[in-house]
């Protein structure tokens, strides 16, 4: 018996290496990169046919018009603008410090934080509305969204280190929503203007 | 004379450890990649952002590829930018369908959380993205990421 075990040849480990490489090969044919990244957005519901368009009408001052036309330019709230300066127009708009006439109004808002107290507010209305023709190019209308996504995500950074001390992505799924709460991402995708002048 | 003697008697690199090498390789590609679910019938490059975000649950999230069609189609289906669901070209209107057929593949709880990415060229025009996010809006699957490239900035 031990004679024969002893007999029995070793399992040769040339072919392994072919194997695992066959193995490998498959894999990379097979399989694609986890590069599932992108600009997340909700869109708004469509409205029920019963409820008239004027309801929803926003005051002047609450609405930033961003209107990107079918050579890539920009309007600002009727004026020309480099997709440079959006960002900080955009901010301005929303954060609007010196509580100006001409911009957004705030509204003081109860917050429930997490350990149950309350915490109060000054929530912006505004809304930033993007517009785009129906030959607008893709590309230049994901860099306006991309610009303002900036726009909220920094001031969310501000409000987290004020509030929590810690930057946004640090932050557990409670006071993420506090946050969040606090700044609300208002970006309204309208139809393209033909839709709408019809 | 003597040196080349020398030469004669390095041994052989042992190819030893070769399989370990190639198993880590693999492995690392299996754990990094997920399986191609289908086959991309459209020619599209992803715009750049800095603000994107990662995709969560990879069983939420259907896809709309947008873009040109690939050589191979051309002949028959032109060079215009086409809309691919699953394995086929077909237009806005076939969405409402489209997202039905994937909702139903959803459990019950997981249905509100479902995500269409929409990887569209970034040569498209902003009308036919509009097209598909009036039908998406219509068959009320309203998250949605517009699928981009994570860069520095510019």
């Amino acid at each position: 018996m031990a004679l024969n075990k002893r007999k029995t040849p070793e399992v040769r480990a040339d072919s392994q290496a072919d194997i695992a490489f066959l193995l490998l090969i498959f894999f990379l044919v097979a399989t694609t990169m986890n590069t599932d990244k992108g600009i997340s957005r909700v869109l708004p519901p469509i409205p029920p046919e019963d409820v008239k368009v004027e309801d929803q009408k926003q005051k002047e001052r609450n609405v930033l018009l961003v209107f990107v036309n079918g050579a890539g330019q920009l309007m600002v709230a009727d004026e020309t603008m480099d997709i440079r300066q959006l960002k900080d127009k955009a901010k301005e708009f929303v954060l609007n410090v010196n509580d100006d006439e001409s911009l957004p109004e705030k509204e003081d808002e109860e917050i429930e934080m997490p350990d149950g107290s309350k915490w109060v507010y000054p929530v912006s209305k505004g809304v930033i509305s993007l517009q785009t023709t129906r030959d607008t190019g893709y590309e230049t209308y994901i860099m306006v969204q991309n610009e303002l996504t900036r726009v909220f995500n920094e001031i969310r950074e501000d409000v987290s280190m004020q509030k929590f001390g810690k930057p946004f992505s640090e932050l557990d799924e409670a006071e993420r929503k506090v946050v969040t709460t606090a700044v609300p991402q208002k970006i309204s995708e309208a139809e393209p203007r033909k839709a709408i002048k019809k | 004379m003597k040196k080349s003697g020398d030469k004669k008697e390095v041994p052989a690199i042992s190819t030893a450890s070769l399989p370990d090498v190639i198993f880590m390789i693999l492995f690392f590609f299996m754990v990094s990649t997920t399986m191609r679910d289908q086959e991309v019938l459209v020619r599209y490059k992803l715009p750049n952002a800095t603000e994107v975000q990662k995709l969560e649950k990879k069983n939420l999230v259907s896809y709309i590829h947008i873009g040109v069609p690939v050589t191979h189609m051309q002949a028959r289906y032109g060079t215009a930018p086409k809309i691919q669901l699953n394995d086929t070209y077909k237009t806005a209107k076939d969405i409402g369908d489209f997202i039905a057929a994937e909702r139903d593949q959803l459990n019950e709880s997981d249905r509100s959380q479902m995500t269409t990415s929409i990887k569209a060229d970034k040569d498209t025009k902003m009308g036919i993205i509009t097209d598909v996010k009036q039908e998406l809006r219509r068959a009320n699957a309203l998250k949605i990421s517009y699928a981009a490239i994570e860069s520095e900035g510019y």
